[in-house]
């Protein structure tokens, strides 16, 4: 919403540097002076949270750079290090370990948020791409710098991920190599990851400006979805309306993050990584951090070839999908009704797609092949090659009945008892979870727009705001810095 | 209005849901600062009567306990685990077991000399120029108890008897994961085989199954290694403080101290933490009050 400016130089050197680099009037416009919808509720906090977030992430990541060492030898050692020798490194380092996964949170918030609130939607397409944008370059230097420490799960989820890579077909090899700076992970892997993961927050730095451009050019969407139509009555300047509610939403933000700095340093961490990293021992479990799990069990839902296609290739297409697919979300969904407030139908579908992606981060986490409840007690299942060549299997209640069995048999029979479990597996969830999430994109989204009777929408933001608040009369905003005018 | 609300519900389920998410989903992860119960192998930890003193947000290490399991592990563990991310320093300073007020800098430390002084750590003669092994002192760090891996696997049957320096931090459970491998040796039910020069542990994070000759139903819990009961009779150090030294209370003041050695600033960390969030609450609330009164005549 960039109407004229209203900045005035008041200083002979602010005059000065106006007419030269009106960088004053640039940061007056866009964080002062910003005309901003006045019923944004704390949804729409997150871009200051996210900025801190970002400065945290890199003024610690700065510090802890100083003392890293990046190499196969010393790296676990020179992180232990910090935690015990460096002045307050314990708390430089929890700060960043922790960091990573609050930027996460705070990402994916105003991600569920911008799709319940159809942000994406016309004029601010380019608004989400870039976020889109920015989300991806914070996945690849989230896995970059989780390989640092060099523990058990940084070298072997480093290894499952390159090795994800490496099955794209035509370039994942090539991509693989340059990736892994030679035929297997070792110093040159670590070296580049330490490079890339110091250089990528300086380069989300640069799309959050372009982001930032992109959001001043139509503003802030709002839960209405309807437009500005008068900056008086629908809107407030940005300050100090919006940097005291940000301010505050930050300061509870820091809240939850501080309590897991202090004291859960490690339970968004896996034991596994406090060992160093052994590539001849493969951890029972690879799992990644919590916030890829999605993706994983994403990955991990396709059991089956389809045709020619190996699953393992269709697992990483639709992994990568989950994530390209948000790039064209904004022409996927058809309605022109912004806000899903008024869209009856289109909200339950959200709350599913919320839930399937809760869910698979569930599924994720959890062994596919374990059972989430179980359809009978366990029982034992004797398998052998009968007389005929076949291969059978018995089940059995009762081990004694089963051994019996077994020692009934002539030995060229090769027999073995083992326990044959029926129940729902976490596999057969995250296979409908990731049904529904692509569904939800490719089928529900497209078809409701076309489809779905959307509510009545107020007539304008102000509207909606006298409605809520049941005031007939149109109040007047007091205040030195409100200069709306009642009308 | 109600739509709305709706809304706000859906997404605060997923905000807290995206913040219970990590820790259900990584329940098996390392509590704070070790300790904890936790089901391993299926079955509950150990713990020792009246728990560990180090849990909870305001918990500190029983100070007691680690001076007594350095102890231990000097003379019990040292022959085999190494503790190479610790100086003998770290004993001395705060936080530490054997912190002593007067005594600031922890090289001055005459309990800390002393205990340092009791390892023979490889150095290089100042004048002959020879190597040799010679006392230790405050700023060494603690020695690694054989040359190299290879002769460690030899010695100990195929097996590396790991580094203790983050055990803690390392294995589902920490402190009462130790404490119970150490008490966790008993004899193996029937149906189990142990392989010559395994152990069984009914505690250590393993698998039974290719041993187990009953109905795989009932496998027994915990796994084999091949360390022997380290802990295995009682009084087998002699504690300076007069504790009696049951296997139980070694094996609780062996996972204390590694508890402490895992997790040396946690004393520090918690007590910070409580002026951090006393801080921000304060914070919190006047910009709460302010965002009312910038707000209070803009209807939103
Ligand atoms: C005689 C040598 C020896 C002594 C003494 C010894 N250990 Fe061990 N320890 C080993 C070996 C060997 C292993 C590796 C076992 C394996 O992986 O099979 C081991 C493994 C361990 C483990 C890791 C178990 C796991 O989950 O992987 C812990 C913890 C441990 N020892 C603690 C101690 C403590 C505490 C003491 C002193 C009370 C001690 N050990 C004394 C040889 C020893």
């Amino acid at each position: 919403m960039s109407g004229p400016s209203t900045y005035e130089p008041k200083t002979g050197f602010t005059k000065w540097l106006d007419t030269r680099l009106p960088i004053v009037r640039l940061a007056y416009d866009s964080f002062i002076d910003f005309p901003t919808p006045k019923n944004l509720n704390y949804w729409w906090t997150f871009g200051g949270i996210l900025a801190v977030c970002l400065v945290i992430q890199i003024v610690t990541g700065i510090v802890l750079a100083m003392h890293y060492i990046a190499s196969t030898k010393d790296a676990f050692a020179s992180v232990e290090r910090i935690m015990r020798d460096i002045d307050y490194g314990w708390l430089i380092r929890n700060i960043h370990a922790t960091g990573a996964s609050m930027f996460f949170l705070a990402v994916y918030i105003p991600m569920f948020r911008g799709m319940y609130y159809g942000s994406y939607k016309q004029p601010r397409e380019m608004l989400w791409i870039l976020g889109v944008v920015i989300y991806g370059l914070m996945m690849a230097t989230a896995f970059m710098g989780y390989v640092l420490p060099w523990g058990q799960m940084s070298f072997h989820g480093s290894a499952v991920i390159t090795n994800l890579i490496g099955a794209i077909p035509l370039v994942g090899p090539t991509i693989k190599t340059y990736l892994m700076g030679g035929p297997a992970i070792g110093d040159a892997t670590l070296n580049r990851f330490f490079s890339l993961h110091y250089l990528l927050p300086f380069v989300i730095a640069g799309v959050v400006i372009l982001h930032i451009w992109a959001l001043h050019v139509p503003g802030n969407g709002n839960p209405t979805g309807v437009s500005v139509k008068d900056a008086k009555k629908d809107t407030v300047p940005f300050h100090p309306y919006y940097t005291v509610k940000d301010g505050f939403a930050i300061v509870v933000f820091l809240i939850v993050f501080a309590a897991f700095v202090f004291y859960f340093p490690n339970a968004l961490g896996h034991a596994d990584n406090s060992i160093e990293a052994n590539p001849l021992q493969t951890p029972a479990h690879i799992v990644p951090e919590w916030y890829l799990l999605p993706f994983y069990a994403i990955l991990r839902a396709i059991t089956f070839d389809i045709g020619p296609i190996p699953a393992k290739l269709i697992g990483v297409a639709l992994m990568f999908g989950s994530i390209l697919i948000l790039f064209v979300l904004p022409w996927l969904d058809t309605s022109k009704v912004r806000s899903m407030r008024y869209r009856p139908f289109a909200r339950q579908m959200f709350l599913g797609f919320v839930i399937a992606s809760i869910g698979l981060g569930f599924c994720g986490a959890n062994d596919p092949d374990t059972l989430i409840f179980k359809f009978r007690e366990d029982k034992l299942s004797l398998n052998y090659t009968a007389t005929t060549g076949a291969t059978t299997s018995e089940i059995f209640d009762d081990f004694a009945a089963a051994q019996a069995k077994l020692q009934s048999l002539p030995p060229t029979a090769g027999g073995a008892i083992e326990i044959s479990k029926s129940g729902f597996k976490w596999l057969w969830l995250s296979q409908i979870l990731s049904a529904y999430y692509f569904l939800y994109f490719l089928v529900i989204l497209p078809v409701l727009g076309v489809i779905e009777k959307p509510k009545p929408r107020p007539a304008s933001i102000a509207d909606s705001v006298r409605k809520k608040h049941g005031s007939k009369a149109k109040t007047a905003p007091a205040g030195a810095a409100a200069p709306q005018a009642a009308e | 209005m109600r739509l709305n609300k709706l809304a706000l519900a859906a997404l605060t389920a997923l905000a807290v849901g995206a913040a219970a998410l990590p820790v259900i989903a990584q329940e098996h992860a390392a509590p704070a600062a070790g300790g904890e119960q936790h089901a391993a192998g299926g079955h509950e930890l150990l713990a020792p009567t009246g728990g560990w003193s180090h849990e909870g947000y305001f918990g500190s290490y029983d100070t007691n306990s680690v001076q007594r399991g350095a102890k231990v592990y000097r003379e019990v563990c040292s022959s085999c685990h190494g503790l190479k991310l610790l100086s003998f320093r770290n004993l001395g300073e705060p936080g530490g077991p054997f912190y002593e007020a007067r005594w600031p800098n922890p090289n001055d430390n005459l309990v800390v000399k002393e205990i340092a002084a009791m390892f023979q750590i490889d150095g290089v003669d100042p004048d002959s120029g020879d190597p040799g092994k010679f006392p230790g002192k405050t700023s060494d760090r603690f020695p690694n108890p054989y040359p190299n891996d290879i002769y460690a696997r030899v010695v100990n049957g195929g097996a590396l008897p790991p580094d203790l320096s983050v055990m803690a931090k390392a294995r589902h459970g920490g402190a009462g994961y130790i404490y119970s491998l150490m008490l966790g040796f008993v004899p193996p039910p029937a149906g189990l085989t142990v392989a010559p020069g395994q152990h069984y542990n009914a505690y250590f994070a393993g698998d039974t199954a290719s041993s187990w000759s009953g109905d795989p139903r009932h496998k027994p819990p915990g796994g084999f290694l091949a360390m022997a009961p380290p802990l295995a009779t009682d009084g087998l150090v002699t504690f300076d403080d007069g504790t009696p030294s049951t296997k139980e209370q070694m094996a609780r003041d062996v996972a204390t101290f590694l508890a402490w050695a895992s997790d040396p600033k946690m004393e520090t960390r918690k007590k910070m933490g409580v002026s951090v969030l006393a801080y921000l609450a304060i914070l919190a609330l006047l910009a709460f009050v302010s965002y009312r009164r910038i707000w209070r005549n803009v209807e939103h």
